[in-house]
């Protein structure tokens, strides 16, 4: 079974990601915790909110948590999608489900996910990393933690590094 | 300057640590070469042409003596004895290894220097008025807001991976811009409300490069407390909206004009109501505790200007100097001292090793060991005092930094240009070289005044030709060099975008050309007028007459 890393963790990745062509063609599958786009979401809301197993939405750069803003109570888990690790707007998706709309399930990153990004990740409120299959994702476990400083404040903390030290 | 606290040295010790570690896994084949491009630029690692080019951060310009001489040993050391000043005030080495760059890193990070967000697309260095803190016409220092966004930039988890590259720049002076917060991504100016209290105009969506335009005011009054919640606001909606399938699209400038100013301000004035108030509001306390760091170093109260007075009375190059070169201090008694880097037939903002063990000594004895560079390729003494200032012009003729030619036609601004950039389509050193040696009479130089000449080598503008008056542009033509010439340009609080003079020139063509611009604005100026006042006034048509008569 693939592997994720989620709260630090490397554990099994009890999630599968369907793209909307495998939707399409074949349906949810009828057990297991599952993965679907945001534009399946909102066209198979109903449906989707009858099945008795998880399931999760996956939002692409340029579909943003505000397409999503009604159903974030429910949700267990938000997928944001790089498919280049240098596109960034993911970064703000993450910490736009953290902080404006409060969402407490499991953010998780996907597609072009990288040991070298994931401090930065998770400072934005991803708590789930499925690491690209090609690396080896327990050398990426080191790239959750490379500083023990942080001027900003961000997600765990808001303070910035002045309010923690006088703290 | 700002002085570290522990954990500023801790977090660079731990950008060493993450970098060695990541050029280790680059060099064993672990990294892709696109993976390890976006962390090495970073980092302040560029591939060039020859060689990779590291651009060392000089926030806002500001080096103590240790520093420079800690640079002195690097190019030393690790390069071919030699740095260059960029337009953004940093410091570039051009011959560096790659396997060394970790190493140059931790020699930097011992003096409290790195490398970080110089490059890449992310939040650059934050840039000001090489005057900064001894400029007599601002209304307060502005360095240390530019050290508060410093710290917000540094390793912003958020905006890492913007669309493209973002410059910030701070300015403090009302009717100037010496900052060029025109043509910045964010321009920052400085501003007091009736009561005193400091708060800030915020500008957004300037810049060079292509698609050269003046920002546009968002925030037009921003109350201190909250510049880094705005500025926080502004970068959000850059990085969720900016153009990410075309690079030459993807700079905030873009995004602002095709939103309209109304809208953008819209749009970051909704994301500014949510964090507003919220714990990124800035406290008294830590605005004080980074002020502190830039107080008044101890003036002598004993300065004999009369001194300075029967100097200039004997000594006619000195004389010239003083009046070319040293500024006006807000301490009486006191100058601040430019060093041009722009002798004849090298690289403008070239500077050797052992000439930056020079200066540092110089500025031990007469500046306060404190040295800064300036966006126009130069550095500072900033505080030198009266009766001092003749044997230090002594020393510094016999280095060759007394040139008496700041903001005069020699004083050129230029990027390295094609003889070490892999970007640009032509030269620019040589050209810059020429036009030197057409006006190698200084009385001639002097007459005519104030003018600035700016040469990139493509169009990314590292020259900053847009805002020169005359700005000179390498353009490649079925792989030969070419010069487009632009006219009018300004970097000062009428920040304006240079016309286009017509077809470009072939290299040899260039001198020629500039000899005639000036031709021109020699037969047409009123008496005292300056070049760009004559330009202004008389229009472009009798400059293109000449030239491509």
């Amino acid at each position: 079974m693939a592997k994720v890393i989620v709260n630090g963790d490397i554990v099994d990745n009890a999630w599968q990601r369907l793209t909307s062509e495998e939707l399409e063609q074949q349906g949810v599958p009828e057990a297991g915790a599952v993965i679907v786009p945001l534009t399946y979401w909102l066209s198979h809301r109903e449906a989707l909110l009858e099945r008795s197993a998880p399931v999760g939405v996956c939002l692409e750069p340029g579909e943003e948590p505000a397409d999503l803003a009604a159903d974030l109570p429910t949700l267990p888990l938000v997928a944001v999608n790089f498919p280049a690790f240098k596109d960034g707007r993911g970064y703000s998706y993450a910490r736009e489900l953290r902080t404006r709309y409060g969402f407490e399930g499991e953010v998780r990153a996907v597609g072009d996910v990288l040991q070298d990004q994931l401090f930065y990740m998770h400072r934005v409120g991803f708590n789930a990393f499925e690491v690209r299959a090609d690396r080896d994702i327990e050398e990426a476990l080191n790239g959750l933690r490379p500083f023990s400083v942080t001027y900003q404040g961000d997600v765990h903390d808001e303070r910035p590094i002045y309010r923690r030290q006088s703290a | 300057m700002y002085v570290y606290q522990d954990y500023d040295q801790r977090l660079l010790e731990e950008r060493v640590a993450q970098y060695r570690d990541q050029t280790r896994r680059y060099l064993a084949g672990q990294l892709s070469e696109d993976e390890f491009l976006a962390l090495r630029l970073q980092n302040g690692l560029y591939i060039q042409r020859y060689a990779p080019m590291m651009r060392i951060s000089v926030p806002y310009g500001m080096l103590n003596t240790t520093q420079v001489r800690k640079l002195a040993s690097i190019s030393r050391d690790y390069d071919k004895g030699f740095c260059h000043v960029s337009t953004r005030q940093n410091i570039q080495l051009n011959w560096p290894e790659v396997a060394d760059t970790p190493d140059i890193l931790a020699e930097l990070a011992s003096v409290q220097m790195h490398a970080i967000q110089t490059s890449g697309n992310c939040i650059r260095n934050i840039t000001t008025d090489e005057y900064a803190g001894v400029n007599p016409r601002e209304i307060e220092d502005p360095r240390p807001w530019c050290e508060v966004i410093r710290q917000w930039a540094t390793f912003n988890p958020e905006f890492a991976y913007l669309p493209r590259k973002f410059k910030i720049a701070v300015n403090a002076v009302p009717d100037a811009d010496p900052a060029l917060i025109g043509v910045h991504d964010i321009g920052v100016q400085i501003v007091h409300d009736h009561d005193g209290e400091t708060g800030f105009q915020v500008w957004a969506g300037g810049g060079l490069g292509r698609t050269p335009m003046t920002g546009e005011v968002i925030g037009e009054f921003v109350p201190w407390p909250d510049l880094l919640a705005y500025l926080e606001a502004i970068l959000r909606v850059y990085n969720k909206y900016g153009n990410r399938d075309n690079k030459y699209k993807a700079r905030i400038k873009i995004l602002v004009k095709a939103l309209g100013a109304d809208k953008f301000r819209e749009l970051a004035e909704a994301e500014f109501a949510e964090l507003k108030g919220g714990a990124m509001t800035l406290t008294r306390e830590e605005v004080a505790r980074i002020k502190a760091c830039f107080v008044d170093p101890d003036y002598r109260v004993d300065v004999d200007s009369a001194a300075l007075h029967s100097a200039l009375d004997q000594h006619r190059a000195f004389n010239r100097w003083y009046h070319t070169n040293t500024r006006a201090h807000k301490r009486g008694g006191y100058r601040a001292v430019t060093l041009t880097l722009k002798k004849t037939g090298r690289i403008p903002g070239d500077i050797t090793d052992e000439q930056l063990e020079a200066v540092a000594d110089l500025a031990d004895r007469y500046a306060f060991s404190e040295v800064r560079t300036t966006h126009q390729q130069n550095m500072v003494l900033a505080d030198v005092a009266e009766d001092e200032l003749y044997d230090l012009w002594r020393q510094l003729d016999a280095l060759g930094f007394a040139t008496p030619n700041l903001g005069l036609i020699t004083d050129i601004v230029s990027c390295p240009g094609g003889d070490l950039c892999a970007l640009a389509n032509a030269k620019s050193v040589p050209i810059a070289e020429g036009i030197q040696r057409q006006f190698d009479d200084l009385d001639f130089v002097h007459d005519l005044g104030p003018l600035d000449v700016n040469i990139s080598g493509c169009m990314n503008a590292c020259g900053h030709h847009h805002i020169g008056h005359i700005g000179i542009l390498g353009v490649d033509k079925k792989g030969k060099e070419f010069y487009q010439i632009t006219l009018g340009g300004r970097g000062d609080r009428q920040s304006r975008i240079g016309e286009k003079m017509g077809p470009s020139f072939e290299s040899h063509e260039v001198n020629g050309v500039i000899g005639k611009i000036v031709r021109v604005y020699l037969d047409n100026r009123l008496e005292n007028e300056p070049f760009i006042s004559t330009y202004e006034r008389i229009g472009m048509d009798p400059f293109k007459e000449v030239v491509y008569g």
